[in-house]
C-alpha cells in the first residue's frame, strides 16, 4: 500500500467500487478488443452491481471503460451519448451470477471485425477489481500488477518461448505470479504473467511473433 | 523504509530526524516507489487541484446526482455563509460548504480525489481547501500536509479499515476527519505529536458511527456527514494546537475504533439494512430511485 492509495485514486464518483472498478472492467474489455471497436457489448450484472448499477451509474462506467476511457474521464457521465454516437448497441441485464463476488459484471462483447469474447470480474474495493473469466477460462488478476494475457495454443515448449524470450531481451522483467488456464488439452490456454515492471511495448510485438502464440496483452498497473 | 505500523513509529522517527511527518513520509515513499520526491510532491499537488475544482464544479447551479436523491447542499451553504452571520463563524461555514460541494460533486459524477474513499472525498478538501483560500497558508506547505494525513491513513487501513463496508461510517468518515485534522495540525505549525493528538480525537469524537446509506447509495447521510467530519476535524485540529492532550494513546484508539466496526451488525455495514436506510422514509426514496425490489 503506498501513498496514493489512500489519497487517491482520482476519479469520477460517487463510488470507488461502484464507479471507479466498474469503468476498470469495462478497460479489461477494450484491452481484449486491442483496437478493434467494440460494436455490441451485453453486461450482465451480478449482485449489489444488478441491485444498485444504476445511482452509482455503473452502467456509464462499465460503457465508458469499454470505450477506452479511464476512471478518472469525464466523458463517464456521457458514456450513453458516447456510445451511441460510435454505434456501439449495448444491453444491461440484472441477473445473479451464483457464488460470485457481490460487484460482478459478465460482459460479453463483439467488435467491428467480427471477434467476440467474454470478459468476467468483481469490482473489489477501492477501485481494485479482479478478473475471474476470459472467454470461458478461470483466470485471477487483479489489475494492481502490471499484467500479461497470452493467449495460445496448449502445446508443450510454449511457456518455454515466452519465458525465454523474456530471459534472454527482456531480462530487467521480474515475473511476481504465473498462472495458465485451459479449456481443454491441446485447444486454447491462456497465460495469465503479473510483472513487477512495465514491460516495453516491444514485448508484446515480440510475444505475438512466437509460434502457437495467437496473441498478447498488457494490462496496465493502476 | 518506514513500516507504518503505528502512529507512535512515525512521531517518534519524525522527531529523532527533527522533520514534520509529511517529510520522512515523502522520503520514503519516494524509495519506495522508486521516484523522485518532486515527481511525487507534483502528483500530490495535483490531486490538490483536483480538490480545489470539485469545490467549484459541485456547487454549480441546478447540479444534482444521478439519483436525484441529493443535490445543491453546498451552494446553498457557501450563499449562506456568503450572507454572513453564520453561527458557526465564516470561517467554519465556509469549510462546511466546500465539504458539502465536494460531496455534491461525487454524486454527480464529478471528478474528486478519494481520500481516503469517495464517500468522504469532502473532508480534506473542507479543511484544506479552507486553510489555502480563506488562511492564505502556503500552498506549498498544505500539499506537503496530505502526505501527513496519507502516512496516517496507511496506519489506519493496516491495523482498522478505511472502508464503510467494514468499519462503518467511523472508518471512512471517522479516518477521513482524523487524516485532516492532522493536516490541518501541521499546516498550522503544529508539531509531530500534536498531529498525532488531533487525528485521535477527531476518531474518538466519531467512534461507533455507523454506514447507513439510503438506497445503498453515497448520498444520505453521507453528503452531510462529510460537512459533520470537517468540522470535528477542525474542533480536533484546535484542541490539539491548544496543547490539549490525548487521554488514551492514538494507536489503541485507532485499535479501539477496529474493535467497534468489528462488533458492528451487518446490517449497519454499507449494506443499506439498518439505520437511516431502513427507516419508512430510507426505504420509500429507494423505491422511488430503483423500483420496488
Amino acid at each position: 500500500m503506498n501513498i496514493f492509495d489512500i489519497i487517491g485514486p482520482v476519479m469520477i464518483g460517487p463510488s470507488s467500487s461502484h464507479t471507479a472498478g466498474a469503468c476498470r472492467l469495462g478497460g479489461v474489455v477494450c484491452k481484449m478488443a486491442d483496437g478493434d471497436p467494440v460494436v455490441e457489448a451485453t453486461i450482465r450484472l451480478s449482485g449489489s452491481f444488478a441491485r444498485t448499477y444504476r445511482g452509482h451509474g455503473t452502467d456509464r462506467a462499465i460503457l465508458a471503460g469499454i470505450m477506452g476511457y479511464h476512471s478518472d474521464s469525464v466523458e463517464i457521465r456521457d458514456a450513453f451519448h458516447i456510445a451511441q454516437e460510435r454505434g456501439l448497441r449495448y444491453l444491461f441485464v440484472p441477473e445473479d451470477i451464483p457464488d460470485a463476488h457481490p460487484n460482478t459484471a459478465r460482459i460479453t462483447y463483439t467488435c467491428r471485425s467480427g471477434k467476440s469474447g467474454i470478459v468476467e470480474g468483481a469490482s473489489i474495493g477501492g477501485g481494485n477489481i479482479r478478473i475471474t473469466g476470459i472467454d470461458g477460462m478461470e483466470v485471477s488478476f487483479t489489475g494492481e500488477n502490471n499484467t500479461l494475457l497470452i493467449l495460445h495454443r496448449d502445446t508443450p515448449g510454449v511457456i518455454a518461448s515466452v519465458t525465454n524470450l523474456m530471459y534472454w531481451h527482456y531480462s530487467e522483467l521480474n515475473i511476481g505470479n504465473f498462472r495458465l488456464s485451459r479449456k481443454e488439452r491441446g485447444g486454447e490456454a491462456l497465460m495469465t504473467i503479473e510483472l513487477d515492471e512495465l514491460p516495453p511495448e516491444e514485448l508484446i510485438t515480440d510475444l505475438k511473433k512466437l509460434e502457437n502464440v495467437h496473441n498478447a496483452l498488457l494490462i496496465r498497473a493502476v | 523504509m518506514l513500516t507504518y505500523d503505528t502512529i507512535r513509529g512515525l512521531v517518534e522517527q519524525a522527531a529523532r530526524e527533527n522533520k514534520k511527518i509529511s517529510e520522512i513520509c515523502l522520503q520514503d515513499q519516494a524509495q519506495q516507489l522508486e521516484r523522485e520526491p518532486e515527481d511525487l510532491f507534483r502528483q500530490m499537488d495535483e490531486s490538490f487541484q483536483v480538490m480545489v475544482d470539485s469545490v467549484q464544479s459541485g456547487k454549480k447551479e441546478g447540479l444534482h446526482s444521478t439519483s436525484g436523491l441529493t443535490g445543491g447542499e453546498g451552494k446553498k451553504m457557501a450563499d449562506y455563509a456568503d450572507r454572513g452571520g453564520s453561527v458557526m463563524g465564516d470561517f467554519m461555514a465556509r469549510a462546511t460548504a466546500r465539504a458539502l460541494s465536494v460531496s455534491n460533486c461525487n454524486a454527480a459524477m464529478g471528478k474528486i480525489v478519494a481520500t481516503p474513499t469517495a464517500g468522504s472525498c469532502g473532508i480534506l478538501p473542507g479543511c484544506l481547501v479552507s486553510l489555502y483560500e480563506d488562511r492564505t497558508i502556503d500552498r506549498r506547505d498544505i500539499v506537503l500536509s496530505i502526505f501527513t494525513a496519507g502516512a496516517f491513513g496507511i496506519v489506519i487501513a493496516q491495523h482498522a479499515s478505511i472502508a464503510g463496508a467494514q468499519g462503518g461510517c467511523q472508518a471512512e468518515c471517522g479516518s477521513a476527519s482524523g487524516m485532516a485534522a492532522a493536516a490541518v495540525v501541521e499546516a498550522m505549525g503544529g508539531t509531530p505529536q500534536m498531529c498525532a493528538n488531533a487525528l485521535g480525537m477527531a476518531i474518538v469524537n466519531q467512534m461507533g458511527l455507523v454506514c447507513d446509506p439510503v438506497a445503498g447509495l453515497v448520498e444520505i447521510p453521507c453528503v452531510k456527514r462529510n460537512a459533520s467530519g470537517t468540522a470535528i476535524a477542525l474542533c480536533s485540529a484546535d484542541m490539539a494546537l491548544a496543547g490539549i492532550d490525548l487521554k488514551i494513546p492514538v494507536d489503541e484508539c485507532i485499535g479501539a475504533m477496529k474493535a467497534v466496526g468489528d462488533s458492528m451488525s451487518p446490517s449497519l455495514k454499507e449494506t443499506a439494512g439498518g439505520g437511516l436506510a431502513a427507516t419508512e422514509t430510507g426505504r420509500l426514496l429507494r423505491e422511488k430511485v430503483f423500483g420496488k425490489q
